[in-house]
C-alpha cells in the first residue's frame, strides 16, 4: 500500500487537485452560470501561494489561506459586473479574464514570466503531503454536502431551474450569483495553491484554455447536479491516461500520447447518453426521474 | 372634546396603481393604468388576450420596471425596486404558464416558498447548530401543513415535474401562500381546470380571502370571476377600460364591446 502510493504519489495527489478543481467549477454550474475562469483562479491560488512561501517565508497552510482569499477578491471584482451575462456570453467574458491572467502572467518577471516558476521543493514549506491534499478535498467535500439542502442550497437550486420565479419567491438571485462565482474562485485558489506545492513548478501555459476545458470536462463527465459527480469526474479523466497507456500505436498514431482523445471521446458519449453524467449509473434506479412532461404545457385558455 | 375625530377611520388602499405606463419598442402594453386595491379584497383583472393583464402583474411582482407611473405597497414606493425586495415585503404571485422549480421534489418547492421567512446562514448549518435543525425542521412542518391542504402531502417527495397539470397548479398556488404573502398575484390559477375543479379553486380563493390575504386575480373563466371577486377591473389594449362590483361590469356596454367588438 505504501510502495503503490510512493511509486504513484505524484498522479493521486493529482487527482486530490483535480477533484478540488471539480468543486470549483460545480457550485457555479450549480447555479446555472457557465464560468470558465476556474483555471485562472487556480492561476492567482498558485502563484500567490508560491510567492508566499518562496519568498516571504510562509507556512503553507497560511499561504493556502492567503491564495484564497486572494482569488476571492479578484473574482469578487470580476463577477460584479460580468455576472449580469449569461449563458455563452458568460462563458466568453468568463475565458477572456482567464487570458487577462495568463498574459499578465507572462510579463510579470517577478512571476518567472514565460520561463515559468521554481518552487524550492527542499524545505517543508515548499511541498505538500497527499494528507494534505486529501484533508482539504474532505472539509470541501463536507462544505458542498452541507450546502445541498440547506436554505442557500435551496435557493441555488431554484435559480438554476428559473431565475426569475426564483426571484419572486424572495430570492435575492444576484447576491447568490456573487456568492457562487466567489466561492467557486476561493476553492480554485485553494486547488492552485496546494498544486503549485504539489508540482513545484508553474508555467503560464499550465493555467490556459486547455485547462479551464479539463476542469468542466471533469464537472460534466462526473455529473453537475451533486458535488459527488464532480469528484467522480476529476479521478476518471486524471486517471484516463495510464489506463490508454496499454493502447497500441495505431496507424501510425500513438495514441497513448495524446490522452485527449479518450477525455473528448467519453466526454462526447457522456452529453449524448447520460446528460446528468456519470454518477447517474452509479446512483442507478434512485435518481431516475420522470422527464418534466406537463411543465411545458401552456395553458389552454 | 373635539367633535371632529373620525368616528370609523378611512380603509386605506393595501395597494395604489397610478398613471402606470409600459411600452415595448413602439407598443404601449399598459396605458395610464390607475387602481387601488383594499386589504382582503379579491380584485379581478380581466380582458381579451394581449390587453396587458400579465404585463401589469409582472410590474407588480418586480419582474418588468414601467416606463412611468407609480406602484404603493403598504405605502412603500415599490415599482423599481428589485422583485425579491416585492416578495420579501409581502407581495407573492403564480405564472400563467406554471413555473414551478421542476428538477426539485414538491416539498423543496414550498420550502423554497418560505425563503425570506427563514433565517439560518450557511456557517450555523456547517456545525450542524440546533438553531438551524430547528428553523429546517419548522419550515417542513408548514411545507408539509400546506401540501396537507391542497392533498399533495402524499407526493411530497416527488420531483415536482412528476405532478400531474391540475396538481401543479395546486402547487404553485401553496409555494407562493409559503411566504406568508398579503397580497398575492394571480394569473390564470383557473386555466386549464374544468367547471369543479375551478369551483373549488373558487372555494380555496374565498378562504384566503376570508383569512385576511388580498387577491389580484386575473382570470379569463367569466363563471369563476363574476361569482369570486368583489371588485373588477377591465382592461382593453392597456387601457383600463372600466372598474365596478362584477354586477356593474356585466353590465357595461363598454365591457362587452370590447369582448365582442361592436355592433353594427
Amino acid at each position: 500500500m505504501a510502495e503503490f502510493y510512493n511509486n504513484n504519489s505524484f498522479l493521486i495527489n493529482l487527482v486530490g487537485i483535480n477533484a478540488i478543481m471539480a468543486l470549483s467549477i460545480y457550485i457555479t454550474l450549480s447555479c446555472a452560470m457557465l464560468s470558465l475562469s476556474n483555471a485562472a483562479s487556480m492561476a492567482i491560488g498558485a502563484y500567490t501561494a508560491a510567492l508566499l512561501t518562496q519568498q516571504a517565508g510562509w507556512p503553507l497552510w497560511l499561504a493556502v489561506v492567503a491564495a484564497a482569499a486572494v482569488a476571492g477578491l479578484v473574482a469578487l471584482l470580476l463577477g460584479m459586473p460580468i455576472l449580469r451575462l449569461r449563458g455563452v456570453f458568460l462563458a466568453i467574458a468568463t475565458l477572456g479574464f482567464g487570458e487577462v491572467i495568463r498574459i499578465i502572467i507572462v510579463n510579470t518577471p517577478a512571476l518567472g514570466g514565460p520561463e515559468g516558476f521554481r518552487l524550492n521543493a527542499g524545505n517543508r514549506s515548499g511541498v505538500v503531503t497527499g494528507l494534505e491534499i486529501f484533508g482539504t478535498l474532505l472539509v470541501l467535500a463536507y462544505f458542498f454536502a452541507r450546502l445541498k439542502g440547506s436554505r442557500m442550497g435551496l435557493a441555488m437550486d431554484a435559480i438554476r431551474e428559473d431565475e426569475n420565479a426564483a426571484r419572486t419567491m424572495g430570492i435575492n438571485v444576484t447576491f447568490y450569483k456573487v456568492m457562487a462565482y466567489v466561492t467557486g474562485a476561493v476553492v480554485a485558489g485553494i486547488g492552485g495553491a496546494l498544486y503549485a506545492h504539489l508540482r513545484s513548478f508553474l508555467s503560464p501555459g499550465d493555467f490556459g484554455f486547455q485547462r479551464a476545458v479539463d476542469i468542466l470536462v471533469f464537472a460534466v463527465v462526473g455529473g453537475t447536479f451533486a458535488w459527488r459527480g464532480a469528484i467522480l469526474g476529476a479521478a476518471l479523466i486524471t486517471l484516463l491516461p495510464e489506463i490508454t497507456r496499454s493502447v497500441p500505436v495505431v496507424a501510425g498514431l500513438n495514441i497513448k500520447d495524446h490522452p485527449e482523445i479518450f477525455s473528448g471521446l467519453i466526454l462526447l458519449l457522456v452529453i449524448l447518453f447520460l446528460p446528468k453524467g456519470l454518477l447517474t449509473i452509479s446512483l442507478g434506479l434512485k435518481l431516475r426521474r420522470p422527464a418534466p412532461r406537463t411543465l411545458e404545457k401552456e395553458a389552454s385558455p | 372634546m373635539t367633535s371632529h375625530v373620525a368616528e370609523t377611520p378611512a380603509r386605506e388602499p393595501i395597494l395604489t396603481v397610478r398613471d402606470l405606463t409600459r411600452s415595448f419598442g413602439g407598443l404601449v402594453a399598459v396605458n395610464n393604468v390607475s387602481f387601488d386595491i383594499y386589504p382582503g379584497e379579491i380584485y379581478g383583472l380581466i380582458g381579451p388576450n394581449g390587453a396587458g393583464k400579465t404585463t401589469v402583474l409582472n410590474i407588480l411582482s418586480g419582474l418588468l420596471t414601467p416606463t412611468s407611473g407609480t406602484v404603493t405597497f403598504q405605502g412603500h414606493r415599490i415599482e423599481r425596486s428589485p422583485a425579491y425586495r416585492i416578495a420579501r415585503q409581502g407581495v407573492a404571485r403564480t405564472y400563467q404558464n406554471i413555473r414551478l422549480f421542476a428538477a426539485m421534489n414538491v416539498l423543496q418547492n414550498v420550502i423554497v416558498g418560505q425563503h425570506s421567512r427563514m433565517q439560518g446562514t450557511l456557517a450555523e448549518r456547517l456545525v450542524f447548530s440546533p438553531r438551524v435543525r430547528r428553523q429546517e425542521e419548522i419550515a417542513r412542518q408548514k411545507a408539509l401543513a400546506l401540501l396537507e391542504s391542497v392533498d399533495l402531502a402524499g407526493v411530497a417527495e416527488e420531483p415536482a415535474s412528476a405532478l400531474a397539470y391540475g396538481n401543479q397548479r395546486r402547487l404553485e398556488l401553496v409555494r407562493a401562500l409559503a411566504s406568508d404573502p398579503k397580497l398575492l398575484l394571480l394569473d390564470e390559477p383557473a386555466a386549464g381546470m374544468n367547471a369543479a375543479e375551478s369551483q373549488a379553486l373558487g372555494g380555496h380563493l374565498r378562504d384566503l380571502a376570508v383569512q385576511g390575504i388580498t387577491l389580484l386575480v386575473i382570470e379569463h373563466d367569466m363563471a369563476l370571476v363574476m361569482s369570486l371577486c368583489d371588485r373588477i377591473g377591465v382592461l382593453n389594449f392597456g387601457n383600463l377600460i372600466a372598474e365596478g362590483t362584477p354586477e356593474e361590469i356585466a353590465g357595461n356596454p363598454l365591457v362587452i364591446e370590447a369582448y365582442l367588438g361592436a355592433e353594427e
